[in-house]
């Protein structure tokens, strides 16, 4: 396959960066989109010229590491991480557009690369439980109903990768922050923490400078893990009577 | 001796709601959802136009004349224009301050763009915008009668009639009612996940019950504009 490519550069956050455009040959529809990005960046590394800039880690869709915007879709065009992303999406002679992750909270640190430290601010605002250290407790030491087994499971899916910000159109980070509220939030042992771990996790969210909710639907749409948008009604749920039992 | 483990005031359950964007909409939501109550009823009361100027002015009469002996005259009446006020201004302020921080949360919009979520999503804000300069319009043309062309206190049936006989009033009537019928469409299913009423089990439920809102609200306050440039209520 050969494709057009246009890459966001920027050398770091504080000068402007630009659209630039690459041709890339050579590229087999069984390569992931990282896979792509690495070929270009051998070419780049031989030709003399800076390589492009982007998260990655696991390669394998579990650790939310990898990000880019691809034709506008976080992730691009499939349901998944881009690093399971194949080049079978695309066709033969494409122009692919390839972007960071945008948001005030997500400030570029170059290239495709943003931080997403403000993701881990909200974590510490709450987003643990406060277990006594020492040997692993008894499997069956703490009954948990399997509904509620279940419906921490899948907000406990959230890998934290920030697609929700980057595809919401307010860079809102209401669908990460629920996720991680209604994960610990429905368990027994979070139960301690259940009023201010809400609280806190949403004001740190808000002083991040991440927008409010639309409910555009954005983010689950974009979501690789698909957390639902529901996630983002029980958090609100959460919110008014953690706010009325604090007072 | 005990001593006191917390000694900072504890912010108040409005000042909490208040300071956070989720708590921000929890009051859009609530004071949409009274607004959107008092539409049905204002909906109902209109349609008695079909009946008529006598029943037409007498509803008027009544509204007036609501909870007495207990409430004095036009209490009611002055009771649900407070409301109204606190939930328009409310909804107002709140939408602008979290349309503020929402695009201040993306600064650096993407090269490549698309439409992002539906057509009532999207228009939220300035159909919000074109609701509140509608409201302006309609409370001086109908309520104060400051440009009514009629303005004859106490005939209500007969006001309308020659407001709406001018081809452009009505045209901003029926522009507004299609915003509002946008507005109510995505506003009340939002309302719902924002008081946490939403699931899976009832989403069905909920979108269909905005949409009939929607439709039936907009349908019925067109028709009023409708019937008076058609000749029927004349």
């Amino acid at each position: 396959m050969k494709l057009t490519l246009r890459v966001w550069r920027q050398k770091s956050p504080d000068v402007p960066g630009a659209m630039a455009a690459y041709e890339v040959d050579g590229i087999s529809p069984d390569m992931s989109f990282l896979e792509m990005l690495d070929t270009l960046n051998e070419e780049l590394i031989l030709g003399g010229q800076e390589p492009v800039a982007f998260d990655h880690d696991c390669r394998e869709g579990i650790c939310g590491a990898c990000s880019l915007v691809i034709n506008g879709d976080a992730h691009g065009p499939e349901r998944t991480t881009t690093c399971q992303l194949h080049m079978r999406s695309f066709r033969d002679g494409d122009t692919i557009d390839v972007e960071p992750w945008r948001a005030a909270a997500f400030p570029v640190v170059k290239d495709l690369v943003v931080d997403r430290s403000s993701f881990d601010r909200i974590i510490q605002a709450g987003g643990y439980v406060a277990v006594p250290t020492g040997a692993a407790p008894d499997a069956h030491a703490t009954p948990v109903p399997k509904p509620d087994a279940d419906f921490a499971f899948e907000h406990a899916e959230c890998i934290g990768c920030g697609a929700c910000v980057a595809a919401c159109p307010n860079g809102s980070a209401m669908l990460f922050t629920s996720a991680k509220v209604n994960h610990l939030n429905v368990l027994p042992q979070g139960a301690p923490e259940r009023e201010s771990r809400v609280l806190e996790m949403v004001s740190t969210m808000d002083d991040e400078g991440f927008g409010g909710c639309t409910l555009a639907g954005e983010c689950a749409t974009a979501c690789p893990k698909g957390i639902p948008l529901f996630s983002i009604t029980s958090m609100n749920r959460e919110f008014v009577r953690a706010a009325r039992k604090r007072r | 001796m005990a001593l006191d483990t917390r000694t900072d005031r504890r912010p108040s359950f409005a000042g909490l709601l208040w300071g956070s964007t989720v708590g921000k909409k929890t009051a859009m939501a609530v004071s949409g959802v009274v607004m959107l109550l008092y539409l049905v009823a204002h909906l109902l009361g209109n349609l008695k136009i079909f009946f008529g100027a006598g029943e037409f002015d007498a509803y008027g009469q009544w509204l007036r004349t609501v909870g007495e002996p207990f409430l004095h005259h036009e209490w009611f009446l002055w009771i649900a224009r407070v409301v109204l006020v606190v939930c328009v201004v409310t909804h107002g302020v709140a939408a602008y301050q979290l349309s503020r921080r929402d695009i201040a949360a993306r600064p650096t919009g993407y090269v490549h763009k698309r439409r992002r979520a539906s057509y009532a999503t999207r228009t939220m804000r300035w159909g919000g915008v074109i609701l509140a300069l509608f409201i302006v319009w309609h409370i001086l043309d109908l309520t104060t009668l400051t440009v009514n062309p009629r303005a004859e206190s106490g005939h209500p049936y007969e006001n309308l009639v020659a407001s709406f006989d001018r081809w452009y009033v009505a045209a901003f009537y029926i522009v507004a009612m299609l915003a509002l019928g946008l507005h109510i469409r995505h506003g009340f299913w939002s309302a719902a996940q924002t008081l946490g009423v939403g699931s899976r089990a009832r989403d069905r439920v909920l979108k269909t019950v905005a949409d009939v809102l929607a439709l039936v609200l907009t349908a019925g306050f067109v028709s009023l504009p409708v019937a008076v440039l058609c000749g029927w209520v004349s």
